[in-house]
């Protein structure tokens, strides 16, 4: 009991300081100097910030695209045969799931480097489907272990073609743990700084490198504004996707 | 039939495979190709062969860098599987709707950006913050003790950063483990830490290991916490890492300590994987 209270807690300790930061003029906190909304202004006014929030979200949007269908395949794979291959498959898809982000990170910028290959968005867009990849497969496969095989098949001999089954049968089974997995990229994508760090180029600033920026040579107090209105969308999605499941149900 | 099974296989199995195969597996072995590649005058990998990046390990201040990563990881594991031991037990042993609302409080603060829940410590534990000021009152601290820029304050931080992740597998298997076992050994005589320390901790074992694993190698690699809240006293590998790809502009010399991340965590993981796949061998008949 006093444990769980404990560590709550401790978990909403920093967030709740950031918070009342957030509204002190004081530029670098300490002392209460009183009331201010201006970081929010200065916030508001920002065209940087914008301008990386459209790469976020565009880096988001299209790595979550194609990691979800590349990762779907892959679930639908390791269920369907069991060979040495797939062996092989379980394990370097389970590998970066384990590994360091800053050793994708780097791992990526030597390879990138050795090619000649121009750092900027692309060269992100492929770094975030690589480690997203991953985690729609294994969420997308924990859908496939309980799906039962002869329902296809069922479908198969009532008339319907393969595609049809797949299309009638496999797809809205797996929807929703093809909808999870893909929520999960598109929330590592727009949280990711490592990985995006080492692979960037001068013009392909994302918010997380943007507050990254901000931290080393930015406004504290900007941060605190930023951090609050974040603070409040994740808030806001969380309670609203809560809301959602139980209205399904 | 079966030769068509196999080529479907193949096919099916490209895409990902493939992706994976060019920018995961072939970066992460170029990464140790590279640590003998020479470095070029502007940033990038030179010509030719050379040891002089596997010498550079050899710099006395690594044995200490490697040393603070090992401990500060170690640590940081320990007190967060330790921390969310007693947490696990309690939330599996309310009712199931109070669970979910505080399950939820635990992972909530975790959505937010992780850039800004690092600074959100920096900002708590500042020399001129509230935290500080009230410790000085309390006769805690004197004025020019310092909360940031040490080890300390960075183990604090990854505890923060990993704390969920730890509770999340350890809070499984409490929800799965039979309490009725701690009654029965209480009524044979067992005390009540006997019971907790003989028959909880064995049964909650899958989940132990895997908050372990979870925890602790993205610990290893931790760069941003020593980088935010710690000094030039609190570098760790992934700091080094860092320093030699961005200020140094020495990549040879960065794929060489990446090499000795890389071979510290896949060893491990690789011996704990090929052990569990004979298992499922013999269980899958492959």
């Amino acid at each position: 009991m006093y444990a769980t209270a404990a560590v709550l807690f401790f978990f909403y300790l920093p967030i709740i300081i950031v918070i009342g930061q957030s509204f002190n003029s004081s530029r670098f906190g300490g002392s209460w100097k009183g009331f201010t909304l201006n970081w929010y202004v200065k916030l508001f006014t920002d065209r940087n910030i914008w301008h990386a929030l459209t790469n976020t979200l565009l880096i988001a949007a299209s790595s979550t695209l194609l990691a979800v269908i590349l990762g779907t395949l892959a679930a639908w794979v390791l269920y369907k045969y069991k060979s040495r291959i797939q062996v092989a498959h379980n394990v370097i898809i389970y590998l970066p799931l384990v590994l360091p982000d800053i050793l994708m990170g780097i791992s990526l910028l030597l390879f990138f480097v050795a090619l000649k290959v121009t750092l900027g968005l692309f060269t992100i867009f492929i770094a975030h489907v690589t480690f997203s990849l991953s985690y729609v497969a294994m969420v997308v496969y924990g859908r496939f272990q309980d799906f039962d095989y002869s329902i296809l098949e069922a479908a198969r001999d009532l008339g319907a073609t393969w595609n049809q089954a797949v299309r009638k049968v496999l797809i809205p089974y797996l929807l929703p743990g093809i909808a999870a997995g893909g929520l999960l990229a598109f929330t590592l994508s727009l949280d990711d700084f490592v990985i995006t760090f080492f692979v960037s180029g001068p013009d392909s600033t994302t918010l997380p490198l943007y507050i990254y920026s901000m931290m080393r040579h930015g406004s504290p107090a900007v941060i605190n504004a930023l951090s609050v209105i974040l603070v409040l969308f994740t808030f806001i999605v969380v309670i609203s996707s809560k809301k959602l499941g139980e209205g399904k149900k | 039939m079966k030769k068509k099974g196999r080529l479907y296989e193949v096919l099916l199995s490209i895409p990902s495979m493939g992706w994976l195969v060019i920018f995961f597996v072939i970066p992460t072995v170029l990464v140790i190709a590279m640590a003998f590649r020479a470095a070029d005058p502007y940033g990038g990998i030179g010509e030719g062969w050379t040891l002089e990046s596997i010498r550079d390990l050899g710099n006395p201040n690594y044995p200490a860098i490697i040393w603070r990563t090992i401990w500060l990881s170690v640590v940081s594991t320990a007190i967060c599987i330790v921390a969310a031991i007693p947490v696990s037990y309690h939330i599996a042993r309310l009712r199931k709707k109070i669970q979910d609302i505080i399950l939820l409080l635990v992972i909530v603060p975790f959505w937010i950006n992780f850039l800004i829940r690092i600074f959100a410590w920096k900002v708590f534990l500042h020399p001129e913050g509230l935290f500080k000021h009230l410790l000085v009152i309390l006769h805690i601290a004197d004025s020019d003790t310092l909360l940031l820029y040490r080890p300390g304050a960075v183990l604090v931080v990854i505890v923060y950063s990993y704390l969920p992740f730890a509770i999340m597998p350890i809070y499984a298997s409490a929800e799965k483990f039979n309490y009725n076992l701690i009654e029965a050994a209480m009524d044979l005589g067992a005390s009540r830490i006997t019971a907790f320390l003989k028959i909880f901790i064995p049964g909650i074992r899958q989940g132990l290991l895997t908050a372990f694993v979870i925890v602790f190698i993205p610990a290893l690699g931790s760069y941003i916490v020593p980088d935010i809240v710690g000094g030039p006293g609190s570098e760790m590998i992934g700091s080094k890492i860092a320093q030699r790809t961005f200020v140094d502009r020495n990549l040879p010399h960065a794929s060489a300590l990446s090499a000795i991340l890389a071979l510290a965590v896949i060893v491990p993981a690789g011996l704990s994987m090929t052990r569990q796949l004979f298992k499922n061998r013999k269980t899958m008949g492959i």
